[in-house]
């Protein structure tokens, strides 16, 4: 009991560290993955922007970077994060492989959302002579809503035991923690404690993104 | 209005040859009418009808409407033209996220309608529909032919010259079918709106369309006046689809108690039964009885169909029947059947 409070202003530090890394790779995975996501969507077969080109090389860029098991990705991507940050080491660092890693992640799972959506509503708005823009930002984004957002939380939660493989290689946050002293100290208090806050990291990601998807769908 | 000229829609199939949707249309609808396209599932039909405004692009043809030719336009010209062909379709198609309201809106939107007018606008359409106070609701609080009524405000927003229907009443029962068919029947008349009606129910020809056509494997087998088409089927497809509305089946226990010939007399237009098999009745020595009789109202002109028995000397009910054919529109001496 006593290591557990001496190592609280750390797991502090760790859990704040955590949410960071996942937090800046989620608004990546936002930023890149959603419209990747969408051009996978909109030129596939039979679609207003139908182009195989375009699919085919975003396809497989997605796929390259999917293949990649994580922990190899982490590695692959150092003189990359050098490059950028001049650092390897920290939450920050961590963040550029994560980043990386949710991008296709989201992208994905934004296209077979978006797949979800009826096609007839699609070309309700092609009739109206809706521009292809207009019907990306009035009908597919709305329609889409639930399972973006559905996605969203998936993704927060890979990312959050990515996370913790990126802290293995000096990335911190709450995996980092419980590796130190789990792992290298045999410290089981501290191991289980971090266990439990990331048990309920991820229920409440979970829970608060499913209210989330819940309260923005109208069917 | 919209003119149609030997348009052929191929679709790839993964093996073989290419499927042929449409075969060789050629097709006219006048300014004003409401048209019917007519026949089975796979006719072909609903892929004409998306060629029209080119959700479908043809293989081959032309296709004209108001004098456009859709085809040769570059895709921001076509998509102002399509502001002009409103479409609503069986499923409704409306964005499950938006408001009623928003519904309509997104039309004017596409249009770029400004802001401040889109308000008033939609509420004037949705005030023909009759639908006002559903304005901030979601589709999924309204009923299939509320659904389908903010499908047709959305199809008209921009006032466009032409209305196609997919199916339209399909998924409707029939009470609302004929509320939603009543509605498209005032739109033609009060904005002179050419509809289209793509349907494979005789029933919504018969209540709304002035002209129609039947389609069977892509072709075009009969079109004309719905009235003549009602009166006079030449197709035997046509027939089969007139029979849905106007069929007389009479019980074989009744067929087999008849003695004399059975006729089947048509009366087109104005002309009133009674009075001629009366007078029949009155000046030949025969006796008649009607078996069966039905006047069905197309465009509101009356279509009268009798079946009767007429017994008598032969020579009596041969110059019976004469008299007949000189004063009623069709007469059919129909056989005896055998029972099966």
């Amino acid at each position: 009991m006593s290591s557990l409070i001496e190592i609280l202003p750390e797991l502090n530090i760790a859990f704040f560290e955590t949410l960071l890394m996942v937090g800046i790779a989620l608004l990546v995975a936002i930023v890149f993955g959603l419209p990747f996501g969408i051009i996978l969507y909109v030129t596939d077969r039979g679609l207003f922007l139908e182009n195989r080109w375009i699919k085919g090389v975003v396809g497989v860029l997605i796929n390259l970077v999917r293949s990649i098991p994580f922990i190899i990705l982490l590695v692959f991507l150092l003189p990359f994060t050098n490059f950028l940050l001049g650092t390897t080491i920290g939450p920050l660092a961590a963040s550029v492989s994560l980043s990386v890693a949710a991008i296709p992640f989201y992208a994905r799972i934004v296209e077979s959302s978006a797949r979800e959506i009826d096609k007839g509503v699609i070309e309700a708005a092609i009739a109206v002579g809706a521009s292809p823009w207009m019907i990306i930002k009035h009908i597919i984004l709305p329609e889409a809503k639930p399972g973006l957002i559905a996605g969203l939380t998936i993704t927060a939660i890979s990312l959050i035991g990515y996370s913790a493989m990126a802290g293995t290689i000096g990335g911190g946050g709450i995996g980092d923690l419980a590796i130190r002293y789990g792992y290298y100290r045999y410290d089981n208090t501290v191991m289980f404690t971090t266990v439990i806050l990331l048990i309920v990291l991820v229920q409440a990601v979970q829970y608060f993104g499913d209210f989330l998807a819940k309260s923005v769908n109208k069917r | 209005m919209i003119e149609l000229v030997d348009i052929t829609k191929e679709f790839s199939s993964s093996k073989n040859e290419p499927i042929l949707g449409v075969d060789n249309v050629s097709l006219t609808v006048n300014r004003g009418e409401i048209f019917g396209i007519v026949g089975y599932s796979g006719a072909g039909k609903s892929t004409l009808l998306r060629c029209m405004n080119i959700l479908e692009r043809p293989t081959t043809g032309v296709v004209k409407v108001d004098g456009v030719d859709l085809l040769q336009l570059s895709s921001k010209q076509l998509r102002e033209a399509r502001q002009s062909i409103g479409m609503i379709f069986q499923g409704f198609h409306l964005v499950a996220s938006k408001t009623v309201f928003e519904n309509v809106a997104f039309a004017l939107k596409a249009a770029g309608v400004k802001k401040e007018e889109i308000k008033t606008r939609v509420e004037e359409l949705l005030e023909i529909v009759g639908l006002k106070d559903r304005i901030y609701q979601y589709p999924a609080q309204l009923s299939g032919g509320q659904k389908q009524r903010v499908s047709i405000a959305r199809a008209l927003a921009n006032n466009p010259s032409v209305l196609l229907c997919d199916e339209a009443t399909s998924a409707l029962d029939p009470s609302t079918t004929k509320s939603i068919l009543a509605l498209l029947k005032r739109i033609n008349k009060e904005f002179g709106l050419t509809i289209v009606i793509i349907t494979h129910e005789m029933e919504v020809v018969k209540d709304i369309c002035h002209r129609c056509a039947v389609m069977q494997d892509g072709r075009i087998v009969e079109q004309g006046n719905t009235y003549d088409i009602f009166s006079n089927p030449s197709d035997p497809l046509t027939k089969k689809f007139i029979d849905t509305v106007l069929s007389f089946d009479l019980p074989s226990r009744l067929l087999q108690t008849t003695t004399g010939k059975l006729l089947q007399l048509h009366f087109w237009g104005e002309i009133a039964a009674e009075g001629v098999v009366s007078d029949m009745l009155q000046s030949h020595k025969v006796k008649g009885n009607i078996l069966h009789g039905k006047v069905e109202y197309i465009q509101d002109v009356p279509l009268g169909i009798f079946i009767m028995d007429l017994n008598g000397a032969e020579e009596e009910v041969n110059q019976a029947i004469e008299y007949l054919r000189e004063r009623v529109s069709k007469v059919e001496v129909l056989q005896h059947e055998q029972s099966d």
